[in-house]
């Protein structure tokens, strides 16, 4: 008999594969304190390129709190969508910049 | 509001008219001076902001102000040396630095809600009156197409700071 434990990490495996399967890689850019596009459609999995090209740290802050990303000047980090919903982010250092992003589940 | 009214006219006058009153076009070592000279006088002030400050938005505004600045004034000074110019003093930035003293001064004496007002009132007058000298003189004056780039990125930035430090002063009332 399979022990208990088996069972959870199996179907986290196999959730984790159909989710890298199936991931999309969306790319946002913070470029002279603009962030492009403004309207972005992803889904839950879907992982998100935050491209900084200014000299400026920036975040990307979502208004409900579900994600916080510090975006250091001149580098790109990624992050992975984890909730659904349509979330208003923006600068916490710029607050004029502000876009929006889709996320369906 | 006498007091905030009196410090924008005096920093405005004390850009625009003074230094350059007989007419004459800063070049472009000190225009680097001047722009470089009023990015570290914001800083120092924040320095200041980020010890005395009591109101978190303040606080925050204050770190802003440091981390911008401090990033727009790396990229000057990577400019500068790679353009083999030498930044130069002037009356300008000798006027702004004695100001910006004697502000510095005045802020000291305060604490709790009237410094943090204080701070704040003098932050949006300060970059109204960096702003306008940027738009109406240095940009314009400035011949090297990197260093009008520059100056261009930072008016853009500072007057995100200006709108933020206006924000930020309605919500003290």
């Amino acid at each position: 008999m399979m022990p208990r434990w088996v069972l959870p990490i199996v179907a986290a495996l196999s959730l984790g594969i159909s989710i890298s399967a199936h991931a999309a890689t969306i790319q946002i850019t913070m470029e002279n304190l603009v962030i492009s596009p403004a309207e972005a459609t992803a889904k839950v999995g879907d992982i998100v390129e935050l491209i900084n090209k200014d000299i400026f740290a920036h975040t990307a802050t979502a208004r409900n709190g579900d994600f916080d990303v510090a975006m250091p000047p001149k580098k790109t980090v990624t992050y992975i969508l984890k909730k659904a919903g349509t979330i208003d982010y923006y600068c916490r250092f710029h607050p004029n910049m502000k876009a929006t992003l889709n996320v369906a589940p | 509001m006498f007091v905030r009214l009196s410090a924008a006219i005096a920093a405005v006058s004390l850009l625009s008219g003074v230094a350059f009153a007989q007419g004459a076009k800063p070049t472009d070592p000190q225009i680097a001076h001047i722009a470089y000279t009023a990015g570290v006088l914001d800083i120092n002030a924040a320095k200041q902001a980020q010890s005395k400050a009591s109101n978190k938005d303040v606080k925050a505004f204050a770190d802003d102000m440091v981390r911008d600045h401090e990033a727009v004034n790396k990229q000057a000074l990577d400019l500068v040396k790679k353009l083999k110019v030498t930044p130069e003093d002037n009356d300008t930035s000798k006027t702004l630095s004695k100001n910006a003293a004697d502000k510095l001064a005045e802020l000291g004496k305060l604490s709790g809600a009237a410094y943090d007002k204080a701070y704040v009132a003098n932050e949006v007058a300060y970059h109204k009156a960096v702003n306008s000298a940027l738009e109406t003189l240095l940009i314009p004056s400035a011949s090297n197409a990197e260093l009008k780039s520059l100056l261009q990125t930072g008016l853009k930035i500072f007057q995100g700071h200006q709108q933020h430090a206006e924000h930020v002063a309605a919500e003290l009332k």
